[in-house]
């Protein structure tokens, strides 16, 4: 995150994800696993890779002072925030009644993506159909987005004009007198 | 050395501070911000994944498949809003983008 170039910061979050999914592997999520190095590392990262390629950043990156000027606040905020989430993580326990009390606990007999499936598409359908709408209206949106009109002198296929043209109002037949040629 | 869920839960939490240092601590690009807010949901993640684990439910998978989701669309929208904002103004600086005049 604190690279000059960009570009290594994406680089350096492609094997951040690629250790997460290793680790999401190991604790038996084969499935989340998986989609994150297809759609992580294969669409989102690209997009990433794409944008500060096409924005060229790596120019004006050097106009800033590295140790910006809220370095002491941040940096002391970040640091308690660490200390108690690590204390959190470290004192960790859980009852041992609580896997007992598993809304939806994952069997052996059928694998994680096939369990993940059937939960997906009977108890969480509903949510799983809102996901589907979110994912639609934010392909619409960079569409509309970034799309932008073509500028006035290209010429663009008008299809009102294309269906409204017949054979009337386009041909005309002229007869042609010997040694005339066709009048203006 | 076996691996519990609470060592899980040391590199989430550090995966976390990263991603909030780098939002705060960014002077440069909003392209970092992004970034940073995917570090935080991959940290989400990973705590959703180690508890489901841990706890032998599924859910927690499920959950961490909708905010993968969630998370593509965000990214996606961010950038296109990126591009337009570069198509405007030349420039992606944060400190640039202080005020929005039009």
């Amino acid at each position: 995150m604190f690279l000059k170039n960009p570009l290594y910061c994406v680089l350096c979050l492609i094997a951040a994800f690629f250790n997460v999914a290793g680790l999401f592997l190991l604790a038996g999520a084969e499935f989340l696993s998986m989609i994150l190095v297809i759609v992580y590392v294969g669409a989102v990262i690209v997009l990433f890779l794409f944008v500060v390629m096409m924005l060229d950043v790596q120019k004006e990156s050097l106009n800033h002072q590295f140790p910006s000027p809220y370095i002491k606040a941040t940096g002391t905020l970040a640091f308690i925030f660490a200390i108690e989430l690590l204390f959190t993580a470290y004192h960790w326990w859980h009852s041992p009644k609580a896997s007992e009390l598993a809304a939806f606990s994952s069997s052996s007999s059928v694998s994680n993506t096939h369990a993940l499936g059937e939960l997906i598409y009977t108890h969480y359908f509903y949510i799983f159909q809102v996901s589907g709408i979110i994912l639609f209206v934010s392909m619409i949106g960079a569409i509309v987005l970034t799309h932008q009109q073509s500028k006035s002198g290209t010429k663009r296929q008008s299809i009102s004009r294309q269906l409204k043209r017949n054979k009337e109002n386009s041909l005309k037949l002229v007869k042609i007198g010997f040694h005339k040629g066709l009048e203006k | 050395m076996f691996v519990g869920v609470s060592h899980y839960l040391i590199l989430s939490s550090l995966l976390f501070s990263l991603g909030t240092l780098g939002v705060f601590l960014n002077r440069r690009h909003v392209i970092n911000i992004l970034m940073s807010i995917e570090l935080i949901l991959l940290a989400v993640n990973v705590n959703f994944v180690a508890f489901s684990a841990e706890l032998k439910d599924l859910s927690g998978q499920v959950f961490s498949l909708f905010i993968l989701t969630v998370a593509a669309a965000e990214a996606a929208i961010g950038l296109a809003i990126l591009v337009v904002y570069f198509r405007n103004r030349q420039t992606i600086d944060i400190d640039d983008a202080t005020q929005m005049k039009g």
